[in-house]
């Protein structure tokens, strides 16, 4: 147990819990509509965007402290972010709910090109960053070396469970959640029970959408800086974590997105950084061959 | 109650008679103009600049009356007649294959030998851009034909069918750094690598549903350009590795010629034409199209051919049907990857360098696009759309950071509109001759 390890193992855990609120998004759509929503990825790119031009405007407008600054930030991002969810399904998916199989998966592709252009070409192709808001830090000595904890990670962490958790409420004790778990489990059945099965759809994709945006303000947080190409690989290590986990579980994802990142951290302060992404990819391809139906999720069985 | 109902029913069979409701339309307008307030409002209003901002609320205005305005033209036309016919024929119109009178022949059948003839003299008026232009695009058709048959014939969504094109570039260009391979060796020896990856790739992972095998083929598309990137000491990471020109019988076509060989030019005693080189890998660029072409043309007609197209339509049936799916799927893979490879090596000769930049998922996207385009399994639509989708951008360069814009709302208004393409298949009628027994 020496100070790296444990260092890699704070970072990985910050990172997987944010890579398990992305994974949130994968893992409902799949298990309502059956399809993989491509254009996650982007979601979350549009939040990261839509952290920092919410950071802007408050500071611009005399906000100083953080208290009101992330609250202001967090609530502007998650309902902009969620109606871009709605907005997306609406336009890509719902024309094509009785189309064949490839059709929505090529229409998310169509859609995640449209948000990563249409950001682009709103918002330039330079890198944008937002300012350290938590300065400051708590340290370990362990051993030989030591282990630092930002506040930022510390944050992360608080609200990542924060949201996990109010899912979690919202999924097991509301009606919306009642009615949404009902349409995953039969949607025929729960329409013919009087569910309005679209207006389900949308409300996840939705809450998907609301979750990528947690999760967009709280990497802009932690890194930095993102541009508009960030999507794309953090949309497939977040599907890599829904895998993981077993696509269609909600805890499975919240699990494959800590393991996910415990292990990619792990592996770029051992091994090598310059491969984390290899090694990430990897992953997918082999879990999606030895064991497709992840940690926690049910094997596919196809009936006719 | 149950007249009203009557009522509407009638009214939907026969909508010449019916009133517009403006009021609908309006509040459709109004919602979709809150929601593009909403979506717009931010990301195009606000540009960022540092840690600070700049505000644009023309651009916001404008695209927000835009959609508002689209939305009441499209909510009062569908209510009209014509409007109401366009939605129908939309819903119904998406028959698999199209057949044929068992002795239709095609008017269109002169086309060929004439584009063949029109291929034959190309080189002779065209300039060095022209020509580098057709030759992309020639590439590119190599490409849509080969993911056609993974996509269009078999079904099989392949995301990473960029990864085959750089093994095949990579390939020529590592095969000279490290073995001293040439154009003509590579050719084949590619093709035949990228067939060997895409048997490697696709046997663990065909057996899986189909969105997963998406996912897993994107994953190895993006494993193979992040190993390029990154392996500084073998593939020169991202400042790419040289690729020689192309030789014919020995003979080279640089103005000098490299280790005592003979250039072209001297040999048939001309003066030196740099553009010589494009013209030789134009005309073996179309002699493997039109090769590629005749195959694609049997195989769909073989049992191999119609046993992808039956697994796409239902693989459950299929396989109750006895069809071995692993190896139906696994030869769609194989032939698709090793087209890549081909059209790999003419590319990496074409440009003269390899870096990994070339084989991002954009360019997976873009292949992608073709075949849907194209139409799923069409062959004539595929080569059409390669065509348009490589040379449109360079007719339309002020378009140019417009493109991958177009190409997103391309791929989801065919998925709404066409989901098997522009070009339906359409295929001769088989009837069985009088006084065979059955």
């Amino acid at each position: 147990m020496d100070g790296i390890f444990l260092q890699q193992m704070v970072n990985g855990l910050t990172l997987g819990s944010v890579y398990g609120l992305i994974a949130i998004g994968y893992t409902m759509v799949y298990g309502i509509i059956g399809m993989i929503n491509f254009a996650h990825g982007e979601v979350y790119m549009v939040s990261a965007y839509l952290a920092a031009i919410g950071l802007a405007v408050l500071s611009f407008f005399g906000v100083e402290s953080f208290s009101f600054l992330i609250l202001g930030t967090l609530i502007f991002t998650i309902i902009v972010t969620g109606v871009y969810g709605l907005v997306i399904e609406r336009i890509a998916y719902k024309p094509l709910r009785n189309s064949t199989r490839l059709a929505p998966l090529i229409s998310a592709i169509g859609m995640s090109l449209i948000l990563q252009n249409y950001v682009q070409l709103s918002q330039g192709a330079r890198q944008q960053g937002v300012p350290t808001l938590l300065e400051g830090s708590l340290r370990f000595t362990v051993g030989s070396g030591f282990v630092q904890l930002t506040y930022t990670k510390l944050f992360i962490l608080a609200a990542a469970f924060v949201g996990m958790a109010a899912l979690t409420y919202l999924i097991q004790y509301t009606t919306l959640g009642r009615m949404c778990r009902a349409v995953q489990q039969d949607r025929k059945m729960a329409s013919i029970l009087g569910i309005n099965t679209d207006r389900i759809i949308s409300s996840v994709f939705i809450i998907g959408a609301a979750m990528a945006a947690l999760a967009g303000v709280l990497i802009t947080m932690n890194y930095g800086t993102f541009d508009f190409y960030a999507g794309f690989i953090i949309g497939i290590k977040a599907f890599t974590a829904a895998v993981l986990g077993g696509i269609g579980s909600l805890p499975g994802a919240m699990l494959g997105g800590l393991i996910l990142g415990v292990a990619e951290s792990q592996f770029a302060g051992m091994v090598n950084s310059d491969y984390k992404d290899v090694f990430s990819f990897s992953l997918l391809v082999l879990i999606l061959i030895f064991r497709p139906q992840g940690l926690l999720g049910r094997p596919h069985v196809t009936k006719v | 109650m149950s007249s009203v109902t009557l009522n509407k029913t009638l009214d939907a069979s026969t909508p010449v008679s019916k009133a517009l409701d403006i009021k609908k339309s309006l509040i459709e307008a109004l919602v979709a103009g809150l929601l593009a307030l909403i979506v717009f409002g931010p990301v195009v209003g606000v540009v960022l600049d540092g840690y600070s901002f700049n505000w644009h609320p023309t651009r916001v205005a404008g695209m927000t009356a835009i959609v508002m305005v689209g939305r009441l033209a499209l909510s009062l036309f569908t209510q009209t007649a014509s409007g109401a016919a366009l939605i129908a024929r939309f819903k119904g119109g998406d028959g698999g294959v199209h057949v044929l009178a068992p002795d239709y022949k095609s008017r269109l059948l002169w086309i060929i030998p004439a584009l063949i003839v029109i291929a034959i003299v190309f080189p002779v008026f065209a300039n060095k851009y022209l020509l580098t232009v057709v030759i992309l695009g020639l590439i590119y058709v190599l490409l849509g034909l080969g993911l056609n048959i993974v996509v269009g014939l078999a079904g099989l969504l392949d995301l990473g069918y960029v990864g085959f094109y750089a093994i095949g570039a990579y390939g020529l260009a590592l095969g000279y750094q490290y073995l001293g391979l040439g154009f003509w060796s590579a050719l084949p020896l590619c093709a035949i690598a990228a067939g060997l990856a895409g048997c490697l790739l696709g046997f663990p992972v065909l057996r899986m549903h189909g969105d997963y095998l998406a996912i897993v083929t994107l994953g190895f598309g993006e494993i193979i350009r992040l190993i390029l990137n990154n392996w500084l000491s073998f593939t020169g990471g991202p400042n790419g590795l040289p690729v020689p020109a192309p030789t014919f019988m020995g003979l080279e076509f640089g103005r000098k010629a490299k280790e005592g060989g003979v250039p072209v030019h001297e040999f048939l005693g001309t003066a030196y034409n740099p553009d010589l080189k494009f013209i030789f890998i134009y005309a073996v660029l179309f002699l493997v199209v039109l090769g590629v072409l005749y195959i694609k043309n049997r195989l769909t007609r073989m049992p191999m051919g119609r046993a992808w197209e039956a697994l796409r339509e239902d693989e459950i049936a299929c396989r109750s049907m006895g069809l071995n799916h692993v190896l139906v799927k696994l030869s769609a893979f194989t032939i698709g990857a090793s087209t890549a490879g081909l059209a790999g090596v003419f590319f990496a000769s074409y440009q003269g360098f390899v870096n990994p930049s070339s084989f991002t998922f954009f360019e997976s996207a873009l292949i992608l696009a073709i075949v849907v385009l194209g139409g799923m399994g069409s062959t004539v639509g595929v080569v059409i759309a390669a065509f348009v989708l490589t040379v449109a951008p360079e007719l339309l360069r002020s378009f140019a950071e417009y493109r991958v814009l177009l190409f997103g709302v391309l791929m989801v208004l065919m998925m709404i509109w066409r989901p098997r393409g522009l070009i339906r298949i359409s295929r001769i009628g088989v009837q069985p001759r009088k006084g065979v027994a059955p």
